[in-house]
């Protein structure tokens, strides 16, 4: 038999009345009141509630222990452990980001600097009012220069600021430990 | 001077019809000032309550901003520590610790009362846009359409009994007409037109569909709210809100006969039909005041925003003004017809009128009804974030096949009880 005939549920006559499931509905829901005005809501120690309901009281508790490593916060450039800028402006990323913010110009190491590299960024921007945080230019970075981090508060009282430059990009990302994959002989 | 002044008003009062324009001129203060408050109440209750019931802690961030006392002179950039220095606190004592758990540090949160405060400001501050499509002049009156009714049939509710003054007595009901209930259906179905007129002057589809959902389930349900408080005349024999509610003080509410008269076989045997048409009424009024489960007019995820999608500012508030004041007006006509109005119940009210002043009891009346509206309110939200919105059809079946005929057998049943069992 390719089909199963689904009877369906007999609804008994108090049922049908339907006040007995509004008023099963209206004891649920003010259970759920009655706990969260005494603050014993229920998965409040999971949820790092604050007592009255499950909400984590943002600006006073925060959330940052328990994010995961994949979390996305606002990008940044990275410098290597021998200090050495890891972006080497091929400007994959500038041209993956789907939000446009990222502008790149493009600029030469100095002679006898990391003559291997051939060059650097001279200005690096990133434009957090139209970053997206969707990740897609550390994905596409082949040097591992451009991270995500797991930092999320950013508060810029004017435009200008969301602004981030190479200077402050670098200051946000500091230095990576590790070789980048791309170099690494022993790999 | 003082003198002169007091024997002026005196005569003034001694006045009857100067005396009547006063005391009317009060009344409708109070009145007014009953339901215009009542909806920032509504709506502060309808968000905290919301919050509660779904495990959030609801709206509890807009306070009073410590800096505004810069303004006052305080010199400090950061007030809260110029009040823990005043006071000679430690900075990171045990006090300010929990200054700064309750965000005292930043501003005063006054239990996010603020909020609804704020929340209007808000809507007068918008940008009051209105589309090119639209139908203009309709589309300006129609939210005055929605919010003129309610406020105008919360004239006929009586909320505190008569106030006995050396001019003479006052009835606590700014009209007091003797065909009460019968001018609160008059008028309040007059707001049909507003919902009407927004959708069709909006001139775009989804208001359009809400405009028409709405006329049909008010119109479809007014008819079993005014046929379901017919027993409820005939047991009162009176359309007199005032003399309605006075009956009650003395004999029970007529949902809770235990004091007075109210104990009689009859009045008990009576409860089957009255709770019958509490419910038919209290139904009614949600579907009237177009709240969950009965908003079909305004739900969301079939009309974007209902008939008021191309409202904006000042407009859109109107619509729910209207909205929450139907709710109030709705819900003190219930608590006038069911609950004992004003009446402090279990014979509070004569011990109160023998023992204390006049104008005490009076007082203890409002603040009764006061209390009674504030459950309602709660009683509104409740429900609202219990059931889920019906389907189109289930509503017109609701209200044609099942209250309409029950209202109808209703009032045969009152009739027999009120013949047969005295």
């Amino acid at each position: 038999m390719a089909f199963k005939t689904i009877k369906r549920p007999k609804i008994s006559l108090g049922e049908r009345f339907y006040l007995q499931s509004i008023l099963g509905g209206l004891w649920i829901t003010i259970k759920h009141l009655a706990l969260a005005l005494v603050g014993k809501s229920r998965n409040k120690k999971e949820l790092a509630g604050s007592g009255i309901g499950v909400t984590m009281q943002y600006p006073e508790f925060r959330w940052d222990k328990h994010l995961p490593p994949y979390y996305r916060g606002y990008p940044v450039l990275v410098k290597g452990e021998d200090g050495r800028e890891r972006c080497v402006s091929c400007q994959l990323c500038e041209f993956i980001c789907p939000a446009r913010a990222i502008t790149i110009t493009p600029g030469a190491v100095k002679e006898g600097d990391w003559d291997k590299v051939e060059k650097a960024p001279k200005e690096f921007e990133i434009d957090m009012l139209r970053c997206i945080y969707c990740g897609m230019c550390e994905e596409a970075c082949p040097e591992q220069a451009i991270f995500m981090s797991q930092d999320y508060l950013l508060t810029p009282t004017d435009r200008t600021q969301s602004i981030h430059n190479k200077a402050r990009l670098y200051e946000l990302g500091g230095t990576r430990k590790g070789l980048v994959n791309k170099w690494n002989q022993y790999k | 001077m003082i003198d002169s002044i007091l024997t002026f008003c005196d005569e003034v009062l001694s006045n009857p019809i100067w005396f009547y324009v006063i005391t009317l001129l009060i009344k409708i203060v109070i009145c007014f000032a009953i339901t215009i408050l009542f909806i920032p109440i509504c709506v502060y209750i309808e968000r905290r309550v919301a919050a509660w019931i779904q495990d959030r802690v609801g709206p509890n961030r807009a306070g009073i901003p410590l800096s505004i006392f810069r303004r006052f002179g305080v010199k400090s950039d950061l007030p809260f520590k110029k009040t823990l220095d005043y006071f000679g606190l430690p900075h990171d004592g045990k006090i300010a610790n929990l200054c700064r758990f309750f965000r005292l540090d930043r501003d005063i949160p006054i239990f996010g009362l603020v909020q609804p405060m704020v929340d209007g400001g808000k809507l007068f501050l918008k940008q009051d846009f209105t589309p090119p499509f639209v139908r203009r002049v309709y589309f300006w009156i129609a939210p005055i359409l929605v919010l003129a009714p309610p406020l105008m049939t919360a004239a006929v509710i009586p909320f505190a009994g008569d106030l006995h003054t050396s001019y003479g007595s006052v009835n606590m009901a700014v009209a007091n007409l003797s065909v009460g209930p019968l001018w609160v259906f008059a008028i309040s179905s007059l707001s049909v037109y507003g919902l009407v007129l927004a959708g069709w002057s909006s001139n775009s589809k989804f208001p359009f569909l809400g405009g028409v959902r709405s006329s049909a389930q008010m119109i479809s349900y007014e008819i079993s709210m005014g046929l379901s408080i017919i027993p409820v005349l005939m047991i009162y024999s009176t359309l007199d809100l005032s003399n309605i509610v006075e009956y009650q003080a003395a004999n029970g509410w007529l949902l809770l006969p235990v004091w007075g008269e109210g104990l009689s076989w009859q009045r008990w045997i009576l409860l089957v039909p009255v709770a019958i048409s509490f419910l038919i009424f209290l139904t009614s009024i949600f579907a009237e005041a177009n709240r969950t489960p009965f908003d079909m007019s305004e739900c969301e995820t079939d009309l974007v925003g209902g008939y008021h999608t191309e409202y904006s500012s000042m407009k859109f508030a109107q619509f729910f003004m209207g909205e929450y004041a139907a709710m109030v007006v709705g819900s003190s006509l219930v608590i006038t017809l069911f609950l004992g109005g004003w009446s402090i119940g279990f014979g509070l009210d004569g011990w109160l009128n023998e023992h204390a002043a006049n104008w005490v009891a009076v007082l203890c009346q409002l603040v009764a009804y006061v209390l009674k509206l504030l459950f309602f309110a709660f009683f509104f939200v409740w429900v609202r974030w219990t059931l889920p919105r019906f389907r189109y059809d289930q509503v017109m079946k609701l209200g044609w096949m099942v209250f309409f005929e029950l209202a109808v057998i209703n009032i045969f049943i009152t009739a027999a009880i009120l013949y047969f069992v005295k």
